[in-house]
C-alpha cells in the first residue's frame, strides 16, 4: 500500500518536473541563460571537433583509389548536406509547436533556424559545385539532387525574407510555420531521389543498414565530422536564438539589467 | 489536450498530409522528366527522341574507346549491360572517364542510332577506399562492393 503512494507520488513528481520544465521553456531569462551556458561548453568542443575532423579527413586519411584528393571535400559537403536536411525538420518541427501551442520560444527557434540552414545549404551546394568540376566534368547540372537542395536553399531563404515581409511579427511567425512544414515534403525528396530517378550525384555512401561503401578508415573521420557539424548547428542556433531574444525583449526589465547591472531597476 | 490546440494540432498535420500528397502526385506526373539521362536499353527500345537534344547515361563498355590520333574527336560505346548506344565526341574528356566507369553523354541522336554528344560527363559511385584495399579486393577476387565476381 505504501509503495504504492511512493509510486504515485515520485509519478505526480516526475509529472510536476516536466511541467515546469515546459514552463520554463517559455520563459525568456531561463532560455536565455541556459542556452548560454550550453554554448559556452559546447562551442569549445565543436571547435575541436571540427579541427580534429578536418585534420584527419583532409591531411592524414588515404587518398581515394580512384578520385585521388578530390574526395576529400566529402569531408565538408557530407557534413553540411546531412545537417542541412536535418535542422529543416527543426525548423518545420519548431514552426509546427508555435503554430499549434502558440509558444514564442518555438517561434525563435524556427525564425533562428532559418538563417543557419540557408548557411549550410550553400556550404553544400558551393563545395559540390567545386567536387563537381574535377570529378563529374562540370560544375552545375539539373541533376534531380542538385536540383531539389537549390529548391531546399530557397526554402529556407524564403522562410527567412517572408518573416521580414510582416510588420505583425504573430502573423510572420504563423505564415513561416505554415511555409516550413509545406517545405518539409521536400527533405525526403531530396534523400531519395538519387534512388527514385537516374542521376548524375552517386547514391549514398553511409547506409543506416548493412555495410557503407566508404572504407572504415574514410568513414571515422566523416562520422566525427558529421556529429561536429551537428554541434555547430546547435552552437550558432542557440547563439541566434540568444539574439532574437534580447531584441524581443529588450523593454524588458530582465534584459536592462543585463545590459547594465547597477542601473535603475 | 486542449480543443483548440487539438484542432489545430489536426490542421497541421493535415496540411504535412496534403502538401506531401500534392508533391507526390507532381513528382508522379514529371517522373521522366526528372531523370537527368535516358539508359541506353530505353534508347534501344526506340523511349528516346531522334534529332533533339537528349543525355544517355550507362558504363562506358570495355576496351570501346577509340581515340582519333590527329584530333579529339573520340567514339565509345555506353551500355547499361542490356543494350549500348555509341558515342562520338569531341573535346575533352573529364578525368574520371574510363572504361568500365560511368559516364552521361549529352547531344542528339542521328538516323543510325549514334549519340553525337557535345558534352561528356563522368558518374562516380559511392564507393571509396584507399588504393591498397582496392588492390587487395582487385587480387582476391572480389569487386568493390565485396561480392565475388
Amino acid at each position: 500500500m505504501s509503495s504504492r503512494i511512493g509510486a504515485a507520488q515520485k509519478g505526480l513528481y516526475n509529472l510536476t518536473v516536466m511541467w515546469t520544465f515546459f514552463h520554463k521553456l517559455g520563459s525568456p531569462p531561463w532560455l536565455y541563460g541556459i542556452a548560454g551556458a550550453i554554448v559556452r561548453w559546447l562551442l569549445p568542443l565543436t571547435i575541436l571537433a571540427l579541427l580534429v575532423g578536418a585534420a584527419w579527413g583532409l591531411l592524414f586519411t588515404s587518398p581515394d583509389f580512384r578520385q585521388g584528393n578530390s574526395y576529400r571535400i566529402i569531408y565538408i559537403h557530407v557534413p553540411s548536406a546531412v545537417v542541412a536536411l536535418a535542422g529543416y525538420y527543426v525548423m518545420a518541427i519548431a514552426g509546427a509547436v508555435s503554430l499549434i501551442w502558440r509558444m514564442k520560444m518555438a517561434d525563435v527557434a524556427m525564425k533562428a533556424a532559418a538563417p543557419v540552414g540557408a548557411a549550410l545549404t550553400f556550404i553544400a551546394l558551393f563545395t559540390g559545385a567545386l567536387w563537381g568540376k574535377p570529378t563529374w566534368g562540370t560544375w552545375w547540372e539539373w541533376d534531380a539532387r542538385i536540383t531539389s537542395m537549390l529548391i531546399l536553399l530557397f526554402l529556407y531563404l524564403g522562410v527567412v525574407a517572408l518573416y521580414e515581409a510582416f510588420d505583425n511579427k504573430e502573423a510572420a511567425g504563423r505564415a513561416c510555420a505554415i511555409l516550413s512544414l509545406v517545405g518539409m515534403v521536400n527533405i525526403p525528396i531530396i534523400y531519395k531521389s538519387v534512388d527514385w530517378w537516374y542521376s548524375l550525384h552517386q547514391p549514398a555512401s553511409i547506409k543506416f543498414s548493412g555495410e557503407s561503401a566508404i572504407d572504415s578508415s574514410m568513414l571515422y573521420p566523416l562520422l566525427l565530422m558529421i556529429g561536429a557539424f551537428y554541434a555547430l548547428f546547435t552552437c550558432c542556433l542557440l547563439m541566434n536564438m540568444r539574439a532574437e531574444l534580447l531584441q524581443r525583449e529588450s523593454r524588458t526589465a530582465w534584459v536592462r539589467r543585463l545590459v547594465k547591472p547597477d542601473g535603475p531597476r | 489536450m486542449h480543443p483548440v490546440r487539438k484542432q489545430r494540432l489536426i490542421l497541421v498535420l493535415f496540411l504535412v498530409l496534403f502538401s506531401s500528397v500534392a508533391a507526390g502526385l507532381v513528382t508522379y506526373a514529371l517522373r521522366g522528366n526528372i531523370n537527368l539521362f535516358f539508359p541506353p536499353a530505353e534508347v534501344a527500345a526506340g523511349g528516346a527522341p531522334v534529332g533533339q537534344s537528349i543525355r544517355v547515361g550507362g558504363m562506358v563498355l570495355e576496351d570501346s574507346v577509340q581515340r582519333n590520333q590527329d584530333s579529339l574527336e573520340v567514339t565509345f560505346v555506353l551500355t547499361d549491360y542490356e543494350a549500348q548506344v555509341p558515342v562520338v565526341y569531341a573535346g575533352i574528356l573529364p578525368d574520371l572517364f574510363g572504361e568500365g566507369q560511368g559516364a552521361v553523354a549529352a547531344g542528339k541522336l542521328d538516323e543510325n542510332g549514334v549519340l553525337q554528344a557535345t558534352e561528356v560527363l563522368a558518374k562516380h559511385d559511392e564507393n571509396y577506399m584507399p588504393p591498397e584495399v582496392a588492390e587487395a579486393l582487385e587480387k582476391s577476387g572480389y569487386d568493390k562492393k565485396g561480392q565475388t565476381r
